[in-house]
């Protein structure tokens, strides 16, 4: 990050940084972290910011580690993403994102006869494979999200 | 709480691992989760079970079970045999009865009406409107889920019977067949074609362009080892099939009430069609049928229909006593 930037987003003591996010997908990243009502820490957004690779976003969460589970979930929609865990203000750990084969609570089914969109208890449920594309199924009605997968996020 | 095994497809693999041929305590949602070996078992379990089925023999093999019957759609075939079943083997069923007089009517998820009647039956067999709805209903339930018709998604006891029916009156192996009708929703024609491709049939596909089976499936059919192509009308397929499988074309799929007609008329099935068809070639159709079989389809030797529609008895039984544990697999 060179200096003009740092002075829109300033390094963060401890916490975690989300580098490398598909331009423009930064908000639904915290859509499926479930930020802001999960974190009380400040989080700081970057959209659009030039990289080595084209432009990127970048989400900065202060005073919080994310855990690996929760974080492949970007990996949806960013699967480029990596995650570096900040201790006082160096990077300790640094990974990228894996696709998940199995997700819950993340997306909504697009039948809208599933009987995950009725009143039952239950979450949302699919098994992740890569086949050429990205591909969603949904564990109840088998139905699949192959494209926008961001426009059904819950 | 769960049965001890969800046959889904997310553990496909596993189920084989820890659950060899097991099917006591084991869900029946989707035929997707079926290995070859597990359909041979069930349709020689049914062959034992068609004595007890036609009434010549008895048994009292699920003496003292309890299946409950949920359906939340009307149904005729699958409702009274799945009764039929679990009385020739001794069982007793519980109804459900009328939605309208029941805890539904006051608005009960369907997860609390399973969580209850668990605790009343020794197994449940589920038809609702919405997709999934069995799969949901195996995640709250203690005892075994028979899916008997989830919306548009699965019917496996319907697909089961269909591969009885082809191996009692044809065969299953080295098998040509003909599918014809409304191949693109019909959930009974994607998962008998998909059962049908573990058998490595040759299936040809007979329907009007608006209604062909998604190309998607066609993809997955060849790669799981079946040959399938395409034809528009009867007479083209019909000299060289064994089985020729009729399904029912929905009018509201049409916008055009003339061109449902017209599709309609080309996949009719009459006397004279049948003329040069291989003596031994069988017609089936799950029924109900409108029109699509000529009542004078009904005498002639390649009529199998009816029949079809009596080995879900022996299939059913089979599955019941499979599940229940009242036959070790």
């Amino acid at each position: 990050m060179n200096e003009a930037q740092e002075l829109r987003v300033k390094r963060i003591e401890n916490g975690t940084v989300i580098d490398h996010i598909t331009a423009g997908q930064a908000l639904n990243v915290l859509k499926i972290l479930g930020i802001p009502d999960s974190s009380q820490g400040i989080v700081s957004v970057l959209l659009n910011s030039p990289g080595k690779f084209g432009i990127k976003d970048v989400v900065k969460i202060e005073n919080r580690e994310l855990n690996v589970r929760e974080v492949d979930r970007i990996a949806l929609i960013a699967p480029n993403a990596t995650i570096n865990i900040i201790r006082n203000f160096n990077v300790s750990q640094k990974k990228k994102v894996h696709i998940p084969t199995f997700v819950e609570g993340v997306v909504r089914c697009v039948n809208n006869n599933c009987i995950s969109n009725s009143n039952e208890p239950v979450t949302s449920k699919f098994d992740v494979t890569v086949d050429g594309n990205l591909r969603l199924r949904c564990a109840y009605c088998g139905r699949s999200i192959v494209e926008d997968i961001a426009k059904h996020l819950l | 709480m769960s049965a001890n095994g969800i046959l889904s497809v997310n553990i496909y693999l596993m189920q084989f691992l820890y659950y060899p041929m097991k099917f006591k305590g084991h869900h029946i949602i989707s035929m997707t989760s079926f290995s070859r070996d597990m359909i041979d078992t069930i349709l020689e379990t049914a062959e034992r079970m068609e004595p007890i089925a036609l009434g010549k023999q008895r048994s009292d093999m699920l003496i003292g079970k309890v299946l409950a019957v949920l359906f939340f759609e009307p149904s005729t075939r699958t409702r009274m045999s799945f009764e039929t079943a679990m009385y020739r083997l001794g069982g007793n069923v519980l109804n459900l009865g009328s939605i309208d007089a029941s805890s539904i009517a006051k608005g009960e998820t369907l997860a609390d009406t399973i969580r209850v009647v668990d605790g009343y039956a020794d197994a449940i067999v589920l038809r609702h409107p919405k997709e999934g709805a069995a799969r949901l209903a195996s995640e709250f339930s203690a005892v075994p889920v028979l899916n008997a018709g989830d919306g548009a998604g699965h019917h496996p006891t319907q697909t089961l019977l269909d591969l009885y029916t082809i191996k009692r009156e044809s065969h299953l192996e080295g098998l040509k067949i003909a599918l014809a009708g409304d191949l693109k929703y019909g959930r009974t024609v994607h998962s008998l074609c998909y059962a049908l491709s573990l058998y490595g049939a040759e299936i040809t596909l007979i329907s009007p362009m608006e209604l062909r089976m998604p190309e998607e499936i066609i993809s997955d059919l060849e790669k799981r080892g079946a040959k399938v192509t395409e034809a528009d009308s009867i007479e083209s397929a019909i000299n060289d099939v064994d089985v020729l499988y009729m399904t029912r074309i929905q009018k509201e799929r049409f916008l055009d009430p003339a061109e449902y007609e017209k599709v309609a008329n080309r996949l009719k099935i009459t006397p004279e069609l049948l003329a040069d068809a291989k003596p031994e070639l069988k017609i089936l159709h799950p029924l109900p049928r409108v029109n699509e079989i000529h009542p004078g389809v009904d005498g002639t030797p390649h009529a199998c229909y009816f029949r079809q529609a009596f080995y879900g008895v022996p299939v059913r039984m089979a599955l019941l006593a499979l599940v229940l544990g009242a036959i070790d697999s």
